[in-house]
């Protein structure tokens, strides 16, 4: 017997065709067309040339130790931050959460550069204070160390949320219950807490490999220059010596990126085996340890951290940027903010980039809105068969390092589109379309959780009310999901407008990023115009985080991702 | 306006098992108030729901006079049904005023401007809520936000009025408060409502018709003066006012009121015990035993002081338990005789 259709479902018809349509533009195409190529290409023996080449493996060493001592920095850095900010009787807590959490939103080619302004022979902070190396010394950071430091930098507030929500959802009884069986403060947390949130330290520093390998902007800064290459710097070095091979080398080397990707994912799924603590249990709160005579000691230190890893370099990148040209010591009378003139009043590209990072960010962070309404609808209320598979694909995108997705697009529309036989290489469009592939989880996510929330029986008083489906999304389900849909559109915003990985590939004259102009100045030696830029990029970050963070009371759980 | 019919309704979930509604058939008529009552997950819920609209049957139908609510194969949405429901958790727009909850139906029914105004300023006035309507729902204590919920029911003049347990949440004495409102409402509007709850006082006090569902199945339908003397089986009985059920020898004929006589007879013969009888089960209300000078012996279980009298319970010989009221207190242990004046055959 075949079931009727269900239209006592409140979803219009055409609901389901739209969801699968997004998600097989967004995910299942890009995706498809690089695994096509990359095994067509590794058939036809083109893949020999590629893997006989020294360098490729050169590069695929390099990645691995980068990122295995850039996870072990952040399992370090977040994992010391979480169990004494949540275990201990630490004062101060909300600031320092706070503040740990800035180095992973600020883009990593921001961090590169403000550490490079901190370190090395031509640092303009060390020369302000006379404590510079002599010229000619080699700048530290260029090495495989200094990029896993970064890495360990820029990730481990990824390590800390994960730590921190699986110690979060410790049931508090057990703790007590140890504690009243006699076990000192000590014993409890070596013999249950400890053990109880290995599952966390583990996917935090999983999740962490991952975005080490994906990482683009700080290999870019800091290996380059010293023809240190990871996977993502070769792929665009690849590009930028064109040739006919490149579209089968790049669509292997990003293969290789997707499957250590997916490792690493497949890792933190298998700790977590279904818990999802990022959104459950967040409200558990664990008892707190006094820390005694020892307070002083750990507040001391985390201080210390934060000022190692946040103040200090970004010191160096306002004192880079004020500094008033190449050599030339910094002092309050040299000081100068051509470089701010020059950035905004000046120079047309990064007055483009701006124009360019801002439309795109704001067209993907709405565009992105209104598809991930309809999404989350579908997939909270509806009760389709497909649910679980169409909310897997939608997550897989954002889940693999940006170079990845860049790669697949490229491929996808090198020939013109079908149909149409317009080609969008090359221009802004195909950033803009690779940006809403890879930020439409970040998207969906707040929407869900939303939707999650609302109770069903407001819509189905709304449909008893005679309100069709476009009137009570109207009037009912969009005003109700409002703030986690400003959530979303600053969360994506924030992302989009920092982001480097993807547009570093697709650019071209005219299209420039503020990323990709904050690598370009750099590279091109305007260290100063590059700092500039690099400190107004982190203070609309800090802004914005601000923001949200003051209408995280009127959101739902997990909305703001370093909330719990 | 016209009768309600339920045919043959099932609904089974996807996820399995039994069904939930199971060839239930009901005609509820027009202006009727019928009380749907039954134990927790007897399938209530679903079936009101299966009236709004909001699933399908997999098998039956519903209809409303001669118009085709629904069957297995077609829907009419819920929009389209001129029906309301008040929800067990309000259901209000918290985006919304007091005044724009209740004239929401209108505004989507493209009514305006001073006839919008009128109507729900009268609502507001049927459950005098008049000075609440610049409000939010936020602001407002569980009965105020009850009766919102209802005066936008009300706003629409709709066919059917259909109320999911709309007083689980309140206190008893709001929900004394709120019956009564509940049937000013009623009386007022004219409308076919029906009301799902699994408190039997609350069903009897209301409704003119009160059916019991139990595992997705009717069990009864009947006033409530006719339930309550008269129900049928041992679930509705049990469900169904107070009273302990006997298991008795089954008495002779098909009489199913029994005086005491009767029941007399019969706890001698069980007294004897006759051991292969057939055993029918007899309904006692506690106001049908008298404590009297002679009659059967019982001892006292227990004594619950009630205010206006004591609740007692008793043991017969045999184990089997009894209520029964008294007005004077008696102590647990206390052997005494009891006469049944009258008994009900389940
Ligand atoms: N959406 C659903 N999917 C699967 N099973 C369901 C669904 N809704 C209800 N059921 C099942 O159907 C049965 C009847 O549920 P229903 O909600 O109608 O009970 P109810 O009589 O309203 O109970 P209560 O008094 O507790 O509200 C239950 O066994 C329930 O588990
Ligand atoms: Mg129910």
């Amino acid at each position: 017997m075949t079931r009727p259709k269900n239209q006592g479902n409140s979803q219009p018809r055409w609901l389901f065709p739209f969801v699968v349509t997004v998600i097989f533009c967004l995910s299942v195409l890009p995706l498809g067309r690089l695994a096509v190529t990359g095994i067509v290409s590794a058939m036809q023996g083109g893949a020999h040339q590629l893997l006989s080449d020294p360098a490729l493996w050169q590069a695929v060493y390099d990645t691995l130790t980068t990122s295995f001592f850039g996870m072990i920095a952040a399992v370090v850095l977040g994992g010391g931050f979480a169990l004494l900010l949540t275990l201990f009787d630490v004062r101060g807590k909300a600031a320092l959460g706070f503040l740990f959490m800035l180095p992973t939103m600020i883009p990593p080619q921001v961090t590169a550069l403000s550490w490079i302004g901190m370190t090395g022979p031509s640092s303009t902070l060390l020369k302000a204070l006379g404590l510079a190396p002599p010229l000619g010394s080699p700048q530290p950071l260029y090495s495989i160390g200094g990029i896993a430091l970064l890495y360990g930098v820029q990730n481990a507030a990824l390590v800390y949320l994960s730590l921190r929500a699986g110690l979060l959802a410790l049931p508090r009884d057990g703790v007590e219950a140890a504690r009243l069986s006699g076990a000192s403060s000590w014993q409890v947390l070596k013999d249950v807490i400890l053990p109880l949130s290995l599952p966390g330290f583990a996917a935090g520093a999983a999740i962490a490999f991952v975005s080490c390998v994906g990482n683009f902007g700080i290999p870019a800064i800091l290996g380059i220059p010293a023809s240190i290459y990871t996977l993502p710097t070769l792929i665009y070095s690849k590009f930028s010596s064109f040739g006919p091979g490149t579209f089968a080398d790049v669509s292997l080397l990003s293969a290789m990126i997707a499957i250590l990707s997916v490792a690493g994912l497949a890792v933190e799924e298998r700790v977590l085996r279904g818990r999802d603590y990022r959104v459950i249990g967040l409200s558990g709160q664990v008892a707190v340890f006094r820390l005694g005579s020892w307070r002083w000691f750990a507040e001391i230190a985390l201080w210390l951290t934060i000022l190692i890893i946040l103040v200090m370099p970004l010191t160096a990148l306002v004192a880079s940027s004020l500094a008033p040209a190449y050599g030339v010591p910094l002092s309050s009378s040299t000081a100068t903010i051509q470089a701010y003139e020059e950035i905004l009043f000046r120079q047309t590209v990064t007055r483009t980039a701006f124009t360019n990072s801002v439309t795109l960010s704001l067209t993907t962070a709405f565009g992105l809105l209104a598809a991930t309404v309809l999404t989350g609808y579908f997939l909270v209320r509806g009760r389709s068969r497909f649910a679980p598979v169409i909310a897997a694909l939608a997550e897989i995108p954002y889940a693999l390092p940006g170079i990845v997705l860049a790669v697949a697009f490229i491929l996808v529309f090198a020939a013109p589109v079908p149909v149409i036989g317009v080609s969008i290489y090359g221009t802004i469009w195909i950033i803009l379309i690779t940006y809403f592939s890879s930020f439409f989880a970040v998207s969906l996510k707040p929407v869900m959780s939303a939707f999650r929330q609302l109770d069903p029986s407001l819509e189905e008083a709304a449909r008893l009310s005679g309100a069709r489906f476009g009137r009570r999304l109207a009037d009912i389900l969009v005003p109700l999901v409002a703030p986690a849909a400003g959530a979303s559109v600053i969360l994506v915003f924030l992302i989009a407008c920092n982001e480097l990985t993807i547009s570093a590939l697709l650019w071209s004259a005219g299209t420039q990023t503020l990323g990709v102009v904050i690598y370009n100045l750099d590279d091109s030696g305007s260290f100063n115009l590059a700092s500039a830029l690099s400190v107004l990029v982190v203070f609309m970050v800090v802004v914005m985080m601000l923001v949200l963070e003051l209408m995280a009371k009127r959101l739902p759980k997990g909305v703001v991702p370093w909330r719990s | 306006m016209a009768k309600l019919i339920l045919n043959s309704l099932s609904k089974s979930f996807e996820t399995g098992g039994r069904p939930a509604v199971n060839g239930l058939s009901l005609t509820v008529r027009e202006g009727g108030f019928l009380a749907l009552l039954g134990p927790s997950g007897c399938g209530k819920t679903t079936v009101l729901r299966m009236i709004a609209g909001f699933e399908q049957p997999t098998e039956g139908s519903i209809l409303l006079g001669e118009r085709l609510l629904a069957d297995a194969s077609e829907m009419v949405p819920p929009e389209h049904r001129n029906m309301a429901m008040v929800f067990q958790s309000y259901a209000l727009w918290p985006h919304m005023s007091v005044a724009e909850n209740v004239g929401y139906p209108l505004k989507v029914r493209g009514i305006s401007g001073e006839k919008r105004q009128r109507k729900v300023k009268d609502a507001l006035s049927a459950v005098r809520l008049e000075s609440y309507a610049d409000r939010q729902p936020a602001d407002l204590s569980g009965g105020q936000r009850q009766r919102v919920a209802l005066a936008r029911c009300l706003v629409t003049e709709p066919d059917v009025v259909l109320l999911d347990e709309p007083l689980a949440n309140l206190d008893r004495h709001l929900r004394q408060e709120m019956e009564e409102t509940f049937r000013e409402f009623h009386a007022r509007s004219g409308a076919t409502m029906i009301y799902v709850t699994h408190d039997q006082a609350e069903a009897m006090a209301l409704a003119t018709d009160v059916a019991v569902m139990s595992e997705g199945r009717l069990l009864q339908v009947a006033a409530p003066e006719e339930i309550y003397a008269s129900p049928d089986g041992r679930l509705v009985g049990g469900l169904i006012g107070q009273g302990a059920i006997l298991s008795l020898p089954s008495p002779d004929g098909d009489r199913r009121l029994l005086d005491w006589p009767a029941m007399q007879s019969l706890l001698s013969t069980r007294e004897i015990g006759q051991g292969n009888d057939p055993v029918a089960d007899i309904l006692v209300r506690p106001q049908d035993v008298e404590i009297a000078a002679e009659g059967v012996a019982v001892s006292v279980l227990s004594v619950l002081f009630e205010g206006e009298r004591y609740a007692l319970r008793l043991a017969l010989a045999d184990g089997q338990t009894l209520r029964a009221f008294s007005r004077r207190s008696v102590k647990v242990g206390d052997t005494l005789t009891v006469i049944i004046r009258s008994a009900w055959r389940l």
